[in-house]
């Protein structure tokens, strides 16, 4: 899919993440969530992948799976080539590579810990000894734009949301990472303050040539960020494509309803219609066939029975739509997605 | 080098009031609080300094001075069923009262604790085969459990402080398993795993600044639960042995003057009673000033 | 122009629960005519919230001092005590929140709920409440409305909870409703069917609204007039199409050019409001926006800025307006 270029930095085959919900007799767990069900993608040293997709489409499942934070059902991650966990790439020297900043600012900072103590933990742990970790801590803090004399030794709770944020993007610089993974990371803050930050990760980013991996429900952020974008549709990837092509001609339906949900801003052009109807349905018992057939408005026979595999749409472009192959059961199949502006 | 770092950068930084700090501040405004805290570190100097103070000595009796009443001249506040002098037993009392009080809950904080806290943090088996086993000894009643394991291991203050730990380990391990699970899934400490700490460290630096606090309060309130059980276990013969003065004991043995000296009887009750309340009021001071809010 | 159904003026609200009294509204004038959708539009703290709250009059009364007039639909609000407060809740006025979960009450259906809300400031039969709600539902659209009456809230999705809520909210016919964020907490393609059913029952129903929001497209969609509150004053009000198109507040300048949208060149970088939103407890004298604000004098720091018609309808509470009539043009 990818053209042969330089090997992808991380490499996602086959992964999986499905949670027991209910367990019956002796344990045995009677249903399961799927919340990550066979996801591939990689990523590329220097590109911003964003992932978007609504609430319960896998897309913080899947952060927490690349860190390890929780075992993946099935399928592995690759860094460099190398099975994350294998003895080739323990778990710990991976962390040193890929680091993450959460949604909520406040709660992934130790309240007892001074922001410097917060940053440093990470390098001591690495065999930095302490003198040097809060050297690199206050250097950091200065790097994200907070003065180290000031901010060096408050508690999270003396700051602001925005200054919080910054905290834990020095905090995961802290073990010079190759990769940020960014899960919902400018979602919580106000919008004022959003474009301050997005401007220091792009500075970040060309400064230690930083790899992004840019997760947000907020599609004008990762249109701004992005360099590639995964959509998710309930554990799925329903879409894979470079950023303008996937915004101006998406090829799955579920794609271009998101895109057309998006407001206008311009009080003479309001929508009038929603694109799509309902919820997203509970990933509990997702539907069988392709798990977007339920909403989707070209839904036909062949959608509800065979699952639709990622197919090429077009120069590092892939969608999961029985309307993309040319020659499928779909009677739009070979059909373009008419463009969403 | 990803960053330059420089000594300058180890410069003085300005530096806020730290959590304890802040509780302190918050602990001094509560009168209520205080004055508990006034009256059990009068009880501990007291106790401490017992010799001192005692007017007399507290195991010598005059049998003609038998259940004196307060007020009488030269017994402040009377004689025992032995002759020997109120006051000085009653401050005597204070050391091994105390003791029995104290003692067993910090044995027991520091051993359910780790119980708890390991429980909560690793979860899954671990959690289940420890937090079961602490919840059969939980299914007896607490009383029941101190009699029946002093009974079985026979009087004395050495018996007395294990059964009295046994019993107060599980309650604590349930309090500090529940606060670790709740701290365990909070985004900090999924970032401290994310940077590759391992478990132990995560503890020591992540969880147990967080959890010690409310085990901490809820362990203080204890003390006074386990004073009562005490002196229960003495006045049933099962603690501390006579002529030891202790206020539990004293209870029992006076309890023959109930209807002729009731005023002499209490006193022993009514010095419980003061103790228990006081760390009582403290602990309720202590958890309100705890719960900052940023 | 007709009468507004409500008026709000001078708003004043301090929190003293806390060490320092809090102001969090400094004087708010707000008028909604009948028929009419205002959005409050602000970040966290700027006191649109508390704006909102304040005409229920919700706040823990020990621990607010609130100072004002606010009438609503020709009741004096401040006025009101006790069973007259309570049935000019939900009668009078009512409000939608953000969170479903938290109004309704888990142990309760949801048609319970609602048939219960509705005997209490009626006077009607259990069965004729409930055929009330059934029809409700379907205004609403929540599908198979039967079956979702017996429906305990934790059995709902997201989106149909909100629904359900609207539906109480609208049960004993308001002509006022207050909307706190409702659709902040969805996905966009359900926030999309939230907002047009709110605007069609808006406009059949005839209904005055208070739209509170930190998203100004959110705003746009709805709205027929926009007031912008920073730090507890709103520093611009205006018709939609004038405080998007031409917006005079520097405030407002700012938070229309720092949204992302469409492609980034590389290299771009977004044009960002510096600094932080004030603290509440630490106001500055004068204008509380001016420590971020790229055209703030030394008068902007002295003095609050008066409230100044830069054109008929369009309010804004600046000192540079004649530097950002340039800006934003």
């Amino acid at each position: 899919m990818e053209p042969a270029k330089a090997s992808p930095l991380l490499q996602i085959t086959g992964l999986k993440k499905h949670f027991p919900v209910k367990t019956g007799l002796f344990g045995r767990p009677s249903s399961s969530v799927y919340a990550v069900d066979d996801i591939a993608f990689d990523v590329h040293a220097g590109e911003t992948l964003g992932i978007v997709g609504e609430s319960g489409c896998g897309k913080s499942t899947t952060a927490r799976l690349l860190m390890g934070l929780i075992p993946p059902t099935a399928g592995t991650v690759r860094f460099d080539g190398k099975i994350v966990g294998s003895p080739a790439l323990p778990l710990k020297e991976f962390h040193r590579q890929v680091q993450m900043v959460f949604q909520d600012s406040y709660a992934s900072l130790n309240p007892r810990l001074t922001v410097e103590e917060s940053i440093a933990f990470g390098p001591t742990v690495h065999g930095v000894s302490r003198r040097e970790a809060i050297a690199r801590a206050r250097s950091l803090l200065d790097r994200v734009g907070l003065d180290p004399i000031r901010f060096a030794g408050r508690f999270p709770h003396e700051l602001s949301g925005g200054q919080r944020q910054r905290v834990n993007i020095a905090r995961a610089l802290a073990l010079e990472p190759r990769i940020l993974l960014l899960d919902e990371a400018v979602s919580a803050l106000d919008k004022s303050v959003e474009a301050q930050v997005l401007n220091l990760l792009l500075d970040l980013k060309d400064a230690f040539g930083l790899t992004y991996l840019f997760i947000s429900h907020d599609l004008e952020v990762v249109r701004f960020m992005a360099t590639r974008v995964l959509v998710m549709y309930l554990g799925k990837v329903a879409e894979l494509g470079p950023t303008e092509a996937l915004y101006t001609k998406s090829r799955h339906p579920y794609t271009s309803a998101l895109l057309g949900s998006l407001l206008s801003m311009d009080p003479d052009q309001r929508t009038e219609r929603a694109p799509l109807a309902g919820d997203p349905p509970n990933p509990i018992d997702p539907p069988p066939g392709c798990r977007f057939h339920t909403r989707c408005a070209f839904a036909e026979a062949v959608c509800s029975l065979h699952e639709p595999v990622l197919h090429a749409a077009g120069a590092s472009h892939a969608a999961a739509c029985h309307m993309v192959p040319p020659n499928g059961e779909h009677s739009k199949s070979g059909m373009a997605m008419k463009a969403v502006s | 080098m990803f960053l330059a770092t420089s000594t300058k950068l180890l410069e003085p930084i300005l530096h806020s009031p730290g959590y304890w700090r802040t509780v302190w501040t918050r602990f001094r405004r509560d009168p209520v609080a205080i004055g508990a805290g006034v009256v059990v570190l009068a009880l501990i100097l007291m106790a401490i300094f017992a010799p001192l103070i005692a007017p007399q000595d507290p195991y010598q009796g005059m049998s003609l001075r038998r259940l004196r009443p307060p007020g009488t001249p030269g017994y402040l506040l009377g004689t025992d069923e032995l002759g020997r002098d109120m006051l000085t037993r009653l401050i005597y009392g204070a050391r091994i009262s105390l003791f029995m009080g104290v003692t067993p809950v910090f044995v027991a904080l520091f051993l359910g604790t780790t119980i708890g806290v390991v429980a909560g943090y690793l979860g899954g088996w671990t959690n289940t085969i420890l937090m079961r086993t602490v919840d059969v000894f939980f299914a007896f009643p607490s009383v029941l459990l101190a009699v029946a394991m002093a009974g079985a291991l026979g009087a004395g203050i050495g018996n007395g402080l294990i059964a009295l730990t046994l019993v107060f380990i599980p309650p604590i391990a349930r309090v500090a398993e529940s606060v670790t699970t709740g701290v365990r899934t909070r985004d900090f400490v999924e970032a401290a795993r994310a940077s590759g700490a391992g478990a132990f460290l995560i503890i020591r630096k992540h969880v147990l600044g967080n959890v010690m606090g409310p085990i901490f309060v809820y362990a203080m309130s204890l003390i006074a639960v386990s004073m009562i059980l005490a002196s229960g276990l003495s006045f049933l013969g099962l603690g501390v042995k006579p002529p030891e003065p202790d206020w539990g004991l004293m209870l029992n043995t006076l309890r023959t003057a109930m209807y002729t000296q009731p005023l002499l009887c209490a006193l022993p009750g009514v010095m419980i009673f003061i103790t228990s309340i006081s760390f009582n009021l403290l602990t309720d001071g202590l958890r309100s000033a705890m719960d900052v809010k940023s | 122009m007709d009468e507004p159904i409500l008026e709000i003026e001078d708003l004043r609200v301090t929190f003293t629960g806390g060490a320092k009294p809090v102001r969090a509204v400094d004087g708010v004038d707000l008028s909604l005519r009948r028929g009419e959708v205002v959005a409050l539009l602000g970040e966290s703290g700027s006191g649109k919230s508390v704006t909102l709250r304040s005409v229920l009059r919700l706040h823990q009364e020990n621990k607010t001092k609130i100072e004002g007039r606010i009438t609503a639909a020709g009741i004096d609000v401040m006025a009101l005590q006790g069973a007259a407060l309570a049935d000019f809740r939900g009668k009078h006025v009512s409000m939608i929140f953000q969170e479903p979960m938290l109004v309704l009450d888990p142990v309760y259906s949801v048609g319970q709920q609602i048939i219960e809300a509705i005997c209490k400031h009626e006077n009607i039969a259990a069965d004729e409440a409930r055929k009330r709600v059934l029809h409700l539902f379907e205004r609403v659209r929540i599908p198979s409305p039967e079956r979702r009456l017996a429906a305990y809230p934790h059995e709902m999705s997201g989106g149909m909870r909100q629904r359900a809520m609207i539906a109480l909210a609208l049960s004993c016919h308001p002509k006022i409703l207050l909307a706190d964020e409702p659709t902040t907490a969805l996905d966009a393609t359900v926030q999309v069917q939230i907002l047009l059913l709110l605007r069609e029952l808006q406009r059949e129903l005839g209904l005055s609204m208070i739209f509170v929001t930190h998203d100004i497209s959110v705003g746009v969609e709805v709205a027929d007039r926009i007031a912008v509150m920073y730090a507890g004053r709103i520093v611009e009000i205006g018709s939609v199409r004038d405080v998007i198109r031409a917006p005079r507040h520097p405030y407002t300048i700012g938070l229309l050019s720092t949204r992302a949208h469409g492609g980034r060149l590389t290299g771009n970088r977004l044009p960002a409001i510096a600094g932080s939103p004030p603290d509440l407890a630490n106001l500055p004298p004068g204008c509380a926006f001016a420590p971020r604000c790229g055209l703030a004098s030394s008068q902007c720091a002295a003095s609050t800025p008066p409230a100044l018609s830069v054109k008929e309808g369009q309010i804004v509470r600046c000192f540079r307006v004649d530097a950002t009539a340039k800006v934003s043009a």
